[in-house]
């Protein structure tokens, strides 16, 4: 128990150790949560067009079929 | 892209083995300096984060040189993507070397040579991201940035050179020096262990963010075609 109090206390200078790693932590953290969401937005967003016009595409083609 | 969807995930692995490894020996497996104590541990993330914001930029205005030259679509989609990382890099390389400086120098900051030209980088960044942005048509937006970049190379070997070019309160390189590293080894292996793991973060990312771009102008195309469809 002694031995993490002595390790988060960092020799007296707490305040500015873990304050440091945990903005690295924080910053890189978020930057890469943006770009995942924005990853699978954009890919969610794209296959649901391409469904769409599939299924247009489709139904297009079947209503064409009847007409001749 | 393919291979970029097989590489992403290893990338996120080795990211996490790189930190963790890196962090458990720069927090616990590696002693405290005799002279600045404990704070040297902020170290095994300055270091890194300025290291990358350095890579960053470079590999950033190499890519709008060849997209502005060649015209290489790619190259525009990397350094676009490069950017945001390259500014959180240079966000996190001053504010850890704020916190390091206010209990070693006194101060949280200072106007001397090598922190001033790390925050004109900050500001390159930002400026590129805004001048890419700021026009309707990408590809205007693309060329005006990438010289914006190119310009702003010069200030590389500024930031680099800044310690013995000028007296700074920033000490002088102890790393990448003549006659080798000033660094005990045992302090050496986690900040080389965290500049890996900042390395093959970045790559992850870059990954990421290259594949949403990819998307989002396949997106595009498709909705521009569909479009075209309804209008004929």
């Amino acid at each position: 128990m002694d031995e993490i109090g002595k390790f988060l206390e960092m020799g007296g200078y707490a305040g500015f150790v873990w304050p440091s790693y945990a903005a690295v932590l924080a910053v890189l953290a978020v930057l890469l949560w943006l770009s995942l969401r924005g990853l699978r937005a954009a890919e969610g967003e794209l296959s649901r067009l391409e469904g769409d016009a599939g299924g247009a595409r489709r139904g297009g083609g079947h209503e064409g079929a009847s007409e001749t | 892209m393919k291979l970029a969807t097989v590489v992403t995930p290893w990338l996120g692995w080795l990211t996490v083995v790189l930190c963790g490894a890196g962090l458990y020996l720069g927090l616990y497996g590696s002693p405290a300096d005799y002279q600045q104590g404990e704070t040297v541990r902020i170290m095994y993330v300055h270091v890194p984060a300025a290291w990358m914001a350095l890579f960053c930029y470079t590999a950033l205005a190499v890519s709008a040189g060849v997209g502005l030259i060649w015209r290489h679509p790619v190259a525009e989609v990397a350094a676009r993507a490069t950017a945001p990382i390259g500014a959180c890099f240079t966000f996190l390389a001053l504010l850890t070397g704020s916190l390091w400086g206010k209990p070693m120098w006194g101060t949280w900051w200072v106007w001397d040579a090598r922190l001033t030209s790390m925050l004109v980088l900050f500001f390159l960044y930002l400026g590129y991201l805004a001048l890419n942005s700021a026009f309707d048509d990408p590809q205007r937006g693309a060329r005006a940035s990438a010289i914006l970049a190119l310009v702003g190379l010069i200030n590389v070997p500024i930031i680099k050179f800044s310690v013995d070019w000028w007296n700074t309160l920033h000490q002088p390189a102890s790393i990448v020096r003549m006659g080798g590293p000033s660094v005990h080894p045992a302090m050496l292996w986690p900040l080389f262990l965290m500049i890996g793991a900042f390395t093959t973060y970045y790559l992850w990312v870059l990954m990421l963010r290259m594949r949403r771009e990819l998307t989002a102008s396949r997106l595009r195309a498709r909705r521009r075609m569909q479009a075209e469809e309804a209008g004929v």
